[in-house]
């Protein structure tokens, strides 16, 4: 039944630093590296070397630009860019899960994470009407749902080095922006890092209580606004150095500036 | 949402077939015999014919029988398990009254129920999606699909006074829908803000998408082509739905080889006219995951 569990007894899951990640797609390769060739069906692509190819993938990455607003007298912050990757969120109220008609969608008691029975999937595409995020995404080659897995044939495999069994996109993550852990356990690293930064969830309003975290970008532009007061931090000490020694041009380019400003439609 | 046309085809054919069915089952008309053979082909070709349409969306057809298990979750497997059910219980009254010229009144009413339950079941399938704020109004979007049916059906079945005012219903019922769905994403409170999570820190703006090229989710999920003609679109559906079939059922005439060719000028239009409704239900409708690619 596709029913969910009133309670898993571990909320395995994804804790997704913001602040750190560099949108260098790696997590996005890896993803489809191990996941097209282990779990399930192969994440197919379409039309892969013509004029309009695209793929089946399991996490992919936004970029977003935030602008702060002005406030007052203070003027508008510098715009923010914003690397933003996205996978399933193994949501605790899932509703992927219950608008299933097969019973091919299931969440486990066990850990939590949500997967797709491949077998029994008839490729109705309601799921991924139903998840806000995203997440799912319909093989055109198989005709059956797919979905990130939390690569649960790597996180229990003993047959992989112990470094290793945790996601691909974690353990290929570059910039250390992705954690993975147990969030329904509150001395757990991941739960800590979330509540030391402030973790979120995303959509709270569509009622789904994701289990994966995003940790908010922290402000950039601190250096420079501390740079442009007078008397304060470290910057200042060299700030008089980098100041600009003339506007004024000098010497044969400072005389051609001069003339040809003097000749008919130059300046002044 | 993408308008596929095998599920645009099945809630607007098995809605008129089931609708046929409510008020066969009702015996509205009591036929018998031959003229009785005739009706339920035309409700079950329309309303077997939709649910075989609806199949050919799926990834894998061949395993469509599957989806009859998780009726205690799933509307898409109520509706499955409603659809049959129903069929089966009219198959009996209608071989009653097509073979032994008897109306079973019992088996009748149950199977006008279960018919008319299944499109509800139908309409839930999309009301209970809070990802498409246009979708999720309850009642207003299982109203619709409900007047919509019985008014066909009733139009179907020759129930001209009965057709006449569900019409009428039908035809409030889909300006409501149109009203209120006009505005149901504004206020379903989901924004890009919302959906980064960083709508606290200033001015949220799609910089770049995850790929140069398209994907499943934008082909299924925000489809904007479909939505360029919804004004003129919306105007001809409601005419040809609604206030053509009114017009045919109004006009005094006295021939009944005219009678006739009006009645089915009426139900010819009324089922373009709801195709062309159902079209923009799907391709109006917008989806909240289209905010992560800055579009709707």
């Amino acid at each position: 039944m596709t029913d969910l569990p009133t309670e898993t007894t571990r909320k395995m899951g994804l804790v997704i630093d913001l602040d750190t990640c560099v949108g260098c797609h790696a997590c996005v390769i890896s993803c489809k590296g191990w996941n097209t060739e282990n779990y399930g069906a192969p994440l197919s692509d379409q039309d892969a070397y013509g004029a309009d190819p695209s793929g089946t993938f399991l996490n992919r990455v936004h970029s977003y630009e935030v602008q702060p607003e002005a406030c007052g007298t203070d003027p508008a912050h510098a715009a923010q860019l914003i690397h933003f990757p996205k996978s399933c969120l193994h949501c605790e109220d899932a509703p992927c899960v219950t608008v299933c008609p097969t019973g091919a969608s299931y969440k486990r008691v066990e850990d939590g994470i949500v997967l797709v029975n491949e077998s029994d999937c008839i490729g109705c595409g309601l799921c991924a009407w139903s998840c806000p995020y995203g997440a799912r995404e319909l093989d055109l080659a198989a005709g059956v749902m797919k979905k990130c897995t939390l690569c649960v044939d790597r996180i229990y495999n003993e047959n992989l080095p112990e470094e290793d069994r945790v996601p691909a996109c974690v353990r290929t993550c570059p910039a250390g922006a992705r954690h993975f852990g147990d969030l329904g356990d509150p001395t757990s690293d991941v739960s800590q890092l979330v509540a030391e930064r402030g973790g979120m969830d995303l959509m709270p309003e569509q009622g789904t209580k994701p289990v994966n975290k995003y940790l908010p970008p922290r402000p950039k532009d601190t250096l420079a606004a501390q740079g442009m007061e007078q008397g304060a931090g470290d910057i200042d000490l060299l700030a008089p150095l980098l100041a600009p020694v003339t506007e004024e041009a000098g010497g044969f380019l400072g005389w051609l500036d001069r003339a040809l400003d003097k000749l008919p439609g130059g300046q002044s | 949402m993408h308008p596929a046309p095998p599920v645009i085809a099945f809630t607007t054919l098995s809605g008129l077939g089931f609708g046929l069915l409510f008020f066969l089952g009702l015996g509205l008309p009591a036929v018998t015999g031959w003229v009785a053979f005739i009706f339920y082909a035309i409700a079950y070709a329309l309303a077997v014919g939709g649910l075989l349409a609806s199949t050919l969306h799926l990834g894998r057809p061949e395993r469509a029988w599957k989806a009859f298990s998780q009726w205690r979750s799933s509307w898409l497997s109520r509706e499955g398990c409603c659809a049959v059910v129903a069929l089966l219980t009219m198959g009996l009254y209608a071989i009653g009254a097509i073979f032994l010229e008897t109306h079973w009144p019992f088996l009748g009413a149950l199977g006008a129920a279960l018919s008319i339950a299944t499109v509800f079941t139908t309409s839930m399938i999309y009301a209970q999606l809070r990802t498409v704020p246009r979708w999720n109004m309850i009642p207003l979007t299982p109203a619709l699909f409900l007047t919509l049916s019985l008014a066909g059906g009733a139009l179907l079945a020759g129930q001209e006074s009965k057709a006449t005012g569900l019409l009428v219903l039908a035809g409030l019922t889909l300006l409501a829908y149109w009203h209120q769905g006009d505005r149901a994403f504004d206020t379903s409170g989901t924004t890009i803000a919302s959906a980064t999570g960083l709508g606290t820190r200033g001015q949220v703006r799609a910089f770049e998408p995850p790929h140069t090229g398209t994907n499943y989710l934008l082909r299924e999920f925000v489809h904007q082509l479909g939505r360029k003609h919804a004004a003129r679109l919306r105007v001809i559906g409601f005419v040809l739905a609604i206030v053509l079939p009114l017009l045919c059922l109004a006009l005094p005439v006295g021939g009944l080889a005219l009678k006739h060719a009006l009645a089915g000028l009426a139900v010819l239009s009324h089922i373009i006219g709801v195709a062309c409704t159902r079209w923009l239900f799907f391709a109006e409708a917008e989806h909240v995951v289209g905010l992560y690619y800055g579009k709707r």
